[in-house]
């Protein structure tokens, strides 16, 4: 997914002495995981595209800060995350506060969704449209602490301790919501999905 | 000691990761072989996380790349050295 930390490295030299045209390459990867987290935060696509630009004019503009401690991805998302969140500050929306404050106090113990007979995986029905709209909408529908550590984690794959870097969060914080984010996405998510899983009439799994 | 359903959901997430330690992955492995629906839970946890990964649930709005880059293109020939 994410080009190779030497060849980003290379590409970041040779842009800042001058081959500009080179800085397209760098940030191509970047950008679904950097409109997606936008997205995630500022709830507005027109917005979120706006700041996506930004955000790749500012990465652009400071890339001669990029000491390569985290990794390019996470360096860019929290220049998005920035971004972001001078923006609501700007409309008055006071949400640091949500992303940041530690509100992890809540007890783990949930009932989660026991259907005994989803067991395969129906990627073959992404191709129709609700599936992906239900599962959209659910994330969507998570508080937003929880939505943005599914965005990035399990939507766009980064590790937990970039994920924790780019949110400016802890790892262990960033377990603890996950845990949660799934838990509540499971109990919303198998009764539902369980209806586009593969008709097979059972041998292997027995559930006629 | 044998470990509770409950006990096995507080890990679900933490175990999909491959992030539980050998003792009590151990523990959960024995009560998911006896527990139908632990393991139902534990698939369909699974499932909804393998589903999500899939690039066709969220998609980029139409244009947005070659926009992106014609923003870009226009910082790079004006923006200055």
């Amino acid at each position: 997914m994410l080009a190779n930390p030497e060849l980003e490295a290379e590409c970041i030299r040779r842009v800042i002495a001058g081959e500009r045209h080179l800085f397209h390459n760098l940030i191509r990867p970047c950008e679904r995981s950097i409109y997606l987290l936008l997205l995630s935060l500022l709830k507005n696509e027109a917005e979120a595209e706006d700041a996506a630009q930004e955000t790749a004019i500012k990465v652009y503009l400071n890339l001669h800060l990029f000491r390569g401690e985290a990794q390019f991805r996470t360096w860019v998302l929290s220049i998005a995350r920035n971004e972001a969140l001078g923006r609501l500050r700007k409309q008055g929306i006071r949400r640091e506060e949500s992303l940041d404050a530690v509100t992890d106090d809540q007890t783990g113990d949930y009932t989660p969704a026991i259907l005994t007979s989803w067991r395969e995986v129906p990627t073959a029905a992404l191709e129709q449209k609700e599936l992906g709209a239900l599962l959209r909408k659910a994330i969507e529908g998570l508080p937003e602490i929880y939505r943005n550590i599914v965005l990035l984690r399990d939507i766009e794959e980064m590790d937990i301790r970039e994920t924790a870097t780019a949110l400016g969060i802890s790892e262990g914080a960033v377990k603890v919501r996950l845990h949660r984010a799934r838990a509540m996405l499971q109990r919303e998510l198998a009764p539902r999905l369980k209806a586009f899983a593969p008709k097979r009439k059972g041998l292997l799994w027995g559930r006629a | 000691m044998r470990i509770d359903c409950k006990h096995v959901w507080q890990h679900i997430s933490a175990y999909i990761e491959g992030d539980v330690d050998s003792t009590l992955r151990g523990e959960i492995d024995k009560h998911l072989e006896t527990c139908e629906s632990c393991s139902a839970v534990l698939d369909s946890t699974r499932n909804v996380v393998i589903l999500m990964a899939d690039d066709r649930v969220f998609e980029l709005p139409a244009g947005f790349s070659q926009r992106l880059h014609e923003r870009i293109d226009r910082e790079l020939q004006f923006g200055g050295s």
